[in-house]
């Protein structure tokens, strides 16, 4: 399963109102690393749907969120709980390396 | 078991592979998870790399490289290696999934990484505003006033990149000359948007959320100053990346690889290393190119030399891994 993406209209229901854990990954396509690192977030979220939600929220068509959530580094992974942001994440890492820096909201 | 491992995929480590997989040694080549392609991914137009007239952007160079590798018998791995053992004369590498890969040689082309400023101020303020990327990173930054450290020629392309999103872009080099080449310093002095702070490092960062100006030192008179700036990209060199070799390869006072004379031969018999983790010097694709050339013929040079029954066991790639 891949991660859904979120738009402006969306982004409340999706993120701000979830009651799971979110994580959101700042991306855009003209982003070498965010290419990268996209199909190994999509394999966290297979593996842990139960305890988390991965989405994307493309910066370059909503410019507007990523100002409010001052993204001046893609990829950013922020991840979301009861509408705040808990943990940030800049960089494309190798899988181990992500799960490690997710460890407390992937138990 | 193979015959040839390549651990790395930038120029080096695919023209390797399209040597060794024309020599029919059938490689496996691992290309890292996040940063297979390795540098040129994240630049833009290449210009100096012969063949492309035109000049080629660097992510589709490296899809060609790799193309050209995968024609002639090449395979990619998409993970990162974790654990080295050159022992004797098998060679075991163990990647992230936990698989080992034995091979009766190995081409280390593992490149370099981007070097930090070393400051406090830059891992607090990474992805507020100081970046390594300027491809990346450059749209956040439009109509503000852009720093850039560095004085190689990657420090020109940033900056000269950076001028479609910035108001200004303000390049600060702590000599009063350029490392970068004639072409690319003539095109920054040509452009109206980039300015030179010569002879000053950045010693400080400041602002909480997001970066609001640096702390410059005149590294002539040793006097400080600020400057206000709204971003900061750090494109002052790169360092080998050796650290799984750390132990078991001799290194040079450089911190590369070394290697014996113009060869690709580490003080490992059977381990070759090719491209920017040897070369302290040039660092350009071509160079690793070529670089990986010499240690595809080195290595096949050196599995010409061994015995026959050894071979024999490295001829079916079908039996090449083994799972924990």
């Amino acid at each position: 399963m891949s991660a859904r993406a979120v738009t402006d209209a969306t982004f409340d229901q999706e993120v701000i109102n979830n009651e799971k854990t979110v994580l959101v990954d700042f991306w855009a396509e003209w982003c070498g690393p965010c290419r990268a690192v996209s199909p190994i977030l999509d394999q966290i979220a297979a593996e842990n749907s139960d305890k988390i939600d991965i989405v994307k929220l493309n910066v370059d068509d909503h410019p507007a969120l990523a100002a409010k959530y001052m993204i001046t580094s893609i990829p950013a992974m922020k991840v979301f709980q009861k509408g705040e942001v808990v943990k940030t994440v800049i960089g494309a890492k190798p899988k181990p390396a992500l799960e490690a820096d997710l460890a407390a909201y992937l138990k | 078991m193979r015959q040839i491992i390549i651990i790395g995929s930038g120029p080096a480590g695919f023209t390797a592979a399209i040597y060794a997989a024309r020599a029919n040694l059938k490689p496996l080549l691992i290309a890292s998870s996040v940063e297979a392609g390795g540098e040129l991914m994240n630049t833009t137009e290449v210009e100096n790399y012969p063949g492309f007239a035109d000049g080629v952007q660097g992510p589709e160079l490296m899809a060609k490289m790799q193309e050209q590798a995968e024609k002639f018998g090449t395979e990619v791995v998409y993970d990162d290696v974790t654990h080295l053992d050159f022992g004797d004369t098998i060679k075991t590498v163990t990647l992230g999934n936990g698989e080992k890969h034995e091979a009766l040689s190995v081409i280390f082309a593992t490149g370099s990484a981007y070097r930090k400023l070393g400051l406090d101020d830059e891992e607090r303020l990474s992805g507020r505003g100081v970046s390594w990327c300027a491809t990346c990173d450059g749209f956040f930054f439009k109509e503000k006033v852009i720093a850039v450290v560095g004085g190689g020629d990657s420090a020109m392309e940033e900056a000269t990149f950076l001028t479609r999103f910035g108001s200004k872009v303000i390049v600060i080099h702590r000599k009063d000359t350029l490392r970068a080449s004639k072409i690319m310093q003539e095109r920054a002095f040509a452009n109206e948007k980039i300015q030179f702070v010569w002879n000053s490092e950045v010693v400080g960062i400041d602002g909480e959320e997001a970066v609001e100006g640096l702390r410059l030192r005149d590294t002539v008179t040793g006097e400080e100053s600020t400057l206000p700036v709204g971003g900061l990209f750090v494109a002052i060199g790169n360092d080998p990346r050796t650290h799984l070799v750390h132990g078991l390869l001799d290194l040079t006072p450089e911190g590369t690889i070394a290697v014996a004379g113009r060869s690709s031969k580490t003080s490992q018999t059977g381990v070759f290393a090719a491209g920017d983790v040897i070369d302290p010097t040039y660092r350009q694709a071509v160079t690793a190119a070529a670089s990986g050339t010499v240690a595809a013929l080195d290595a096949e040079h050196y599995l010409a030399t061994l015995p026959e029954e050894l071979l024999a066991q490295a001829g079916d790639p079908a039996l090449a891994s083994v799972t924990n």
